[in-house]
């Protein structure tokens, strides 16, 4: 017979909020690529107003996850589910930090013309975005298998940063006045390129949190 | 490149496998085999089969009735105390069958001392406690030779300190800490290779706890200690090797850090994440 455990009321408190740190993070780098590719300051401004709440929502995960350890003293799944959360939240807090990066930016490339091309800047966006959802689900569900597949698509940012990477160092080089725009949209692409990393990170957590299984640095 | 999925999960089983045959590969002092145990005609343990490696802690956990401390005192043959006990299977010690009837049950205990929950020094001075095992088994007739035991097992047992200045003095002036670690002193006198604990620290504050657990850890470089607890923190600060019980079924021992972090068994999850009903 199951009993219902106070802990459990007290996980279940810790699970929403990471949930909703991570929707903060999703909803910041949403924001902030919309502030780039619709040159939209206004929207820029907003993620960076929005930081303080995200960072002050860190916090309080963290004192949560400190309580729990300290006077309940979870194990096995339990612990490491609490283990997972006290490591993900500040990589979510790291990938809204990511997102004030792409607003500030866009804040700076918006006074100035449109830079010439920002298509691939823009699917790595949506991979990174479509990435860090997936991670999020597939913790809530927590659902290992979706985690490894999500981990096999960092590769596609990862090879999208590069194209990028050659695409913009070429216009640097054909057109030199632009070159302060392009290694601005540069930056904007490893941001991105750091961000698939971070939600990497999340699923590994998620593989240790269901599985018990150490899969980071291996290959 | 990274492996297809299917291979990653095959290499983590093997990689667990294999830490589980490391884990066996150290020397066994106990080796328990398929074990019953019955009160007249109720049946407590239901074949049990463990092997308790030399010179590791192992702790046994389980609710209230599960058989972890019957199944403990089996192990030094104190349930034949008990009228109308029988056991089956084979408790091999050093590899000799401690139920056989060759078995001296006198020297058997001498080997495996035990330290019980409640303290109960002898109304005697703290000298003559400890030195009591000495006498009865004859082990010196030297009185030097008896003070210096005396002194060692107080110094193994973290108690000398405090006592030294009054050895001719009651023991039940000691504080309950301090009577504990006075039977580990009585225990250690008479030099077991295994000790057994059955909640030795249940009765004891914050303070005498940590003390009774810091000598359990420095006391397992010499001795084999198995410890029956209901305090799984206390088993996961103490022990190397974690036993769980149920039902008088060993359900799962494996190693203390697996059995708190990651359980084979869903029943010993259930249990010391507290949902167990």
């Amino acid at each position: 017979m199951q009993q219902h455990r106070h802990l459990d009321d007290e996980l279940s408190s810790l699970r929403d909020r990471l949930l909703l740190l991570g929707g903060e993070a999703e909803r910041a780098l949403d924001r902030a690529m919309h502030a780039l590719t619709e040159r939209d300051s206004e929207a820029a401004k907003e993620v960076l107003a929005h930081d303080d709440e995200i960072d002050r929502l860190e916090v309080e995960i963290d004192r949560q996850c400190i309580d729990i350890i300290a006077l309940r003293q979870p194990a096995a799944r339990d612990l490491r589910f609490v283990i997972a959360v006290v490591k993900i939240a500040p990589v979510l807090e790291r990938i809204a930090d990511h997102a004030c990066n792409i607003a500030r930016a866009a804040m700076d490339l918006n006074n100035e013309p449109q830079v010439r091309s920002t298509v691939d800047v823009q699917r790595m966006a949506e991979h990174a975005t479509g990435m860090l959802h997936a991670a999020l689900d597939a913790f809530a569900a927590n659902d290992p298998e979706l985690a490894r597949q999500i981990i096999q698509r960092d590769k596609e940012i990862n090879n999208l940063y590069n194209h990028v990477f050659r695409d913009l160092i070429e216009s640097m080089v054909i057109e030199p006045a632009a070159a302060q725009r392009a290694a601005r949209l540069l930056f904007v692409a490893k941001h991105l390129e750091r961000i698939g990393d971070y939600v990497t990170d999340i699923c590994e957590l998620t593989v240790y949190m269901a599985l018990a299984a150490f899969i980071k640095h291996t290959k | 490149m990274s492996l297809p999925i299917s291979q990653q999960i095959e290499n983590e089983a093997s990689s667990i496998q294999s830490e589980d045959r490391n884990a066996g590969e150290a020397a066994s002092k106990i080796s328990v085999r398929d074990l019953n145990f019955y009160y007249g005609r109720s049946q407590a343990l239901h074949g049990i089969s463990i092997e308790i490696q030399e010179h590791v802690v192992t702790a046994f956990i389980g609710p209230s009735g599960c058989g972890k401390s019957t199944f403990l005192r089996t192990l030094n043959r104190m349930n034949d105390i008990i009228l109308g006990t029988r056991v089956e299977g084979q408790v091999l010690i050093d590899g000799q069958d401690i139920y056989s009837p060759a078995t001296d049950v006198v020297d058997l205990r001498r080997k495996v001392g035990m330290v019980f929950q409640k303290s109960n020094p002898f109304p005697k001075s703290i000298f003559d406690n400890v030195a009591y095992g000495l006498r009865i088994n004859r082990m010196t007739s030297s009185k030097s030779v008896l003070e210096g035991c005396v002194e060692q097992a107080l110094k193994d047992a973290a108690l000398w300190d405090e006592v030294k200045d009054r050895l001719k003095t009651s023991a039940l002036g000691l504080s309950g800490g301090q009577q504990q670690r006075l039977c580990i002193a009585r225990a250690l006198a008479i030099q077991p290779d295994v000790i057994l604990m059955d909640e030795p620290a249940s009765a004891l504050d914050p303070l005498a706890t940590a003390k009774i657990e810091g000598l359990i850890h420095d006391l397992k470089q010499q001795y084999t200690i198995v410890i029956v607890t209901h305090n799984m923190q206390q088993a996961a600060r103490v022990s190397d090797q974690t036993a769980f019980f149920l039902l008088g079924k060993l359900i799962e021992v494996n190693s203390t850090e697996r059995m708190f972090t990651a359980p084979n068994e869903k029943l010993t999850e259930d249990y010391i994440t507290g949902r167990f009903g």
